[in-house]
């Protein structure tokens, strides 16, 4: 997957245990906001969970934000994954 | 400032100014099996006049009939918990007062004391003995706050100080659920029923001078249950309220429906079973949180079905495990802290239910405390590490957020420790390379139970055996490690400022196990 | 095949849930993305469960997925996304006849093809939760080779035939009867519908019990509670399976000196009387029962 362009922000996840709610808005660079009990430790691979993403969908920069209610890496990923998928899909299409 | 390497590997002063000198600790048994009696301390005498009252008007009165004066040391008692306002109320008068400069050396520090900070940062308490502390007071002397470090102590440690006189209180404040009029104490009646008063027991046998604060004074002679004797009181001061009646005594403790912790809870009962403990005159400690209440649960039906009758059961006693004595489960109960309202009553109605003080249970320097009995214990735990080392201390983020306890006590104590505890936490492994801060050695901790499998410390090849026969999920502590970072990844450990020391870790025998550093800003 | 006696649903847009999947003691799972799942998360969820079949090891489980049904938008989207990741089996809800298995084979076919997926790799658990999808069970079952099982929906059953779910469950005497006759027949697994009450493990252990004497080889489970007592319901007893293990055992023989007739206890036993030994006897190994027979 590459050149998707995100359109609007979208978010997805919940404020749930082991969730985590993303927002994903356009942006030139990469922005990101990560909050959470493990914001601290957990930043530096954070940041490589986004970055593998983006990459995955050839975007080069968002506005992500990411509060972390304990995921794990899978759910992170997956949350991305599908904030950056409604993102790109416009306003009209969700 | 001169640090050496404990036998664990971890660095530790030798000297600490203002908190005294220490060892290193060596071993979980070096300080033991020396023959004799040594040194320790005695009951203050005191020669007051013959009286029939006790009660002074307030505690400003109490206070200075006591003889405090800056620098000295006072105590209260955690067993009113998350429900006391006699710690703040005190603190508030002695601030008033204006002291400076106190050693505050509670048995514990409930969650709620946050108010403690404000008088560290006003001078009020400049020196803090603690079994443990949580919240903003954690945060504020995590980051160094306090210039001279914390000593933090279990409570059989804490009962060994008090005794040996590492620790000397001059004033002791007591929290009296029931009192009469020259003093004779118990936690077990009155509208801030508590249950045991194990901890302010020890208080108050060697404090210089014990002033007692009721909202309950009945009269003379408080009977029929007498925890503290009159003798050992100086005065009274009759308030309003102790507390929150609501936190102090607070409903039963549920069993957990989290399946997690079911799963956790049912592996630690057979690897019990499993190891052949289980069997008549067997004896039981057990927390009350999480997977641990839940272990009693499948030990209760298991003994139910057999036939199985117990010695005793030991703790930190909740509702659960005076149940069990009451069907008869157990011969007896040996109760230094209670932990649910259902216990009160059978503290005070059922003799079979014993009221210990701090150094009956867990004093590793008399003649014998009640841990060194122990057949089992479950223990929780914030992390553990590859050699079994447990913390129950430090967060991940490397801040003072849990307390001792009973924990190293019982580990050392007990025939089989077991510590139950989830793989990871709030996306967080429970299983680290190294603890942030050793409280419990991995020579005292014989498995840890989690719900991704059975970690057997290598010391214990017969346990490895008898887990094996069983059929139990065995697993080798290294490869789980990497299982929950497969899935959590590799959190960053927490950064210190080596410079600072926030607090000191002492082991049960006095020698320190630990230390804990200021976190880096 | 292993036997499979619990399968345990787990709504698809609950990481807090699946992270736990292995630890809940179920022989399999079922990750949902019909029911459990709100309209507005379809998406949501049909990418979480994605990602935890491709990078999550869910070790001896056996994991399915319950796909939105034929007649929904989400289910081309269901199926292109979670094939490629290879679920043992994708549940396809309101079977109503063969046709409606036969497109979703041919959907999976071509899924499986783009993606270099041998064909077939990924099963179907047919749902039956209709009165005509009841009467052509049989059908069903034995549309295409991909059919592993089918599943029995008691909810949606009830509803469609006007009558109230109870917890004696007359109402779906009938079906289940026929479901589970249909299944054998065509050599199908066949497990039973969920248990509502889980706080009634008595009533729970009554309808496995049940089920189990009716033939089914297995029952889904709403709630991780529930596996223990379905379990319980699937072992067998002590003397059955010492009669199994002298079955079993006569069979063996039998095969070894080449002859065709087998008996045990002096009374001639049949090729089907033997599977169900050897059935009874894997079902003894998750029970870790010793095979005290001879």
């Amino acid at each position: 997957m590459s050149g998707l362009i995100l359109l609007n922000t979208a978010s997805a996840g919940t404020l749930e245990s082991s969730d985590c709610l993303v927002t994903v808005s356009p942006a030139e660079k990469l922005k990101l906001e990560y909050k959470g009990a493990n914001s601290e430790i957990f930043a530096e691979r954070t940041k490589a969970i986004v970055e593998n993403v983006l990459k995955k969908y050839g975007l080069g920069g968002a506005e992500i934000s990411i509060q972390d209610q304990g995921a794990l890496e899978i759910t992170i990923k997956a949350r991305l994954e599908t904030a950056v998928s409604r993102a790109c899909k416009g306003a009209a299409g969700q | 400032m001169e640090m050496v390497l404990n036998s664990l590997g971890r660095k530790v002063p030798l000297e600490l100014s203002g908190a005294g000198s220490f060892s290193p600790y060596a071993s979980p048994y070096a300080m033991l099996g020396r023959p004799g009696a040594f040194g320790g301390t005695r009951i203050q005498l005191r020669r007051p006049m013959p009286s029939r009252s006790k009660i002074v008007e307030n505690i400003e009165k109490a206070v200075e009939l006591s003889g405090l004066q800056n620098g000295m040391t006072i105590s209260f008692h955690h067993h009113l918990r998350n429900g006391d306002a006699v710690m703040p109320m005190v603190l508030d008068v002695l601030e008033k007062m204006g002291f400076k400069g106190l050693t505050l050396a509670p048995s514990s520090i409930p969650d709620v004391h946050d108010c403690i900070a404000d008088y560290i940062r006003s001078g009020l308490i400049n020196r803090l003995y603690t079994s443990g502390v949580r919240g903003e007071l954690g945060k504020l002397l995590s980051r160094g706050e306090l210039e001279i470090p914390v000593v933090i102590r279990s409570h059989g440690g804490r009962a060994r100080g008090i005794e040996e006189g590492s620790i000397s209180i001059d004033v002791a404040f007591l929290a009296a659920p029931a009192c009469d009029p020259l003093g004779n104490i118990t936690g077990s009646t009155g509208p801030s029923a508590c249950g045991s008063m194990g901890y302010a027991m020890t208080d108050a046998r060697y404090a210089r001078h014990v002033i007692a604060i009721t909202d309950n004074l009945v009269d003379y002679p408080l009977n029929p249950r007498i925890s503290i004797p009159q003798y050992l009181v100086d005065s009274i001061v009759c308030v309003e309220s102790l507390g929150d009646p609501k936190k102090i005594a607070t409903g039963a403790a549920r069993i957990t429906r989290n399946p997690v912790d079911l799963k956790i809870a049912r592996d630690s009962f057979l690897l019990m079973k499993a190891s052949g403990i289980v069997e008549r005159g067997f004896s039981f400690q057990m927390g009350v949180g999480g997977a641990s209440l839940a272990v009693a649960k499948y030990l209760a039906e298991y003994m139910r079905e057999k036939g199985i009758r117990g010695s005793f059961g030991l703790g930190g006693v909740g509702g659960y495990l005076a149940g069990m004595l009451e069907e008869g489960l157990f011969d007896a109960v040996f109760d230094v802290q209670s932990f649910d309202s259902a216990v009160t009553k059978s503290i005070h109605e059922d003799p079979r239910h014993i009221e210990i003080d701090s150094s009956w249970y867990a004093n590793p320097f008399n003649a014998g405390c009640l841990v060194n009995n122990l057949d089992c214990v479950i223990l929780a735990a914030l992390e553990v590490d590859c050699d079994f080392n447990v913390n129950v201390l430090t967060g991940h983020d490397g801040a003072l957020r849990g307390a001792s306890g009973g924990h190293q006590d019982t580990a050392a104590g007990a025939k089989l420790s077991i510590v139950a505890a989830p793989s990871f936490r709030g996306g967080v492994p429970s299983i680290k390379e190294r603890v942030t801060t050793i409280t419990t050695p991995g020579e005292t901790v014989d498995a840890i139970v989690t719900e991704r499998g059975i970690c057997i410390n290598p010391r214990r090849e017969d346990l490895l055996g008898s887990a094996l026969k069983a059929g139990l999920p065995v697993v080798d502590i290294e490869a789980l490690k990497e299982e929950v970072e497969k899935l959590t990844g590799v959190p960053r450990p927490p950064e210190f400022d080596c410079d600072k020391i926030a607090a000191v870790v002492e082991y049960r025998d006095g020698t320190l196990i630990d230390t804990v550093y200021a976190r880096k800003q | 095949m292993k036997p499979c006696r619990s399968m345990l649903y787990i709504p698809g847009d609950s990481p807090g849930m699946i992270q736990h999947a292995p630890v809940f003691g179920a022989d399999s799972i079922l990750l949902d993305l019909e029911d459990a799942v709100a309209i507005a998360e379809k998406d949501a969820a049909r990418k979480m469960v994605a990602c935890f079949l491709q990078d999550y090891d869910f070790k001896d489980l056996i994991v399915t997925v319950r796909v939105n049904g034929a007649d929904t938008e989400f289910f081309d989207d269901d199926l292109s996304e979670i094939i490629p990741c290879l679920p043992a089996a994708v549940r396809i809800p309101k079977c109503n006849g063969p046709a409606d298995v036969l497109s979703a084979d041919k959907k999976i076919e071509e899924i499986e093809r783009a993606n270099s997926i041998p064909v077939g790799k990924v099963r179907i658990h047919a749902m039956i939760e209709t009165a005509v999808g009841v009467e052509n069970a049989y059908h069903i079952a034995s549309a295409c080779p991909r059919v592993e099982a089918i599943t029995l929906g008691g909810q949606d059953l009830t509803a469609d035939m006007g009558v109230k779910k109870t917890k004696e469950g007359w109402e779906l005497f009938y079906a289940r009867s026929r479901v589970v006759v249909a299944a054998r027949a065509a050599g199908v697994a066949v497990y039973d519908t969920v248990w509502a009450d889980i706080n009634d493990k008595e009533g729970l252990l009554r309808e496995c019990r049940s089920i189990v004497g009716l033939g089914f080889t297995g029952k889904a489970a709403i709630h991780p509670d529930q596996i223990e007592t379905i379990h319980q319901a699937f072992m067998p007893d002590e003397k059955e399976l010492k009669k199994a293990v002298r079955i079993v055992e006569a069979a063996e023989k039998a095969k070894n000196e080449g002859k065709g007739v087998i008996s045990v206890d002096g009374k001639m036993v049949d090729a089907p009387v033997v599977a169900r030994a050897r059935h009874l006897l894997e079902l003894a190994d998750l029970y870790g029962l010793e095979r005290s027979g001879s």
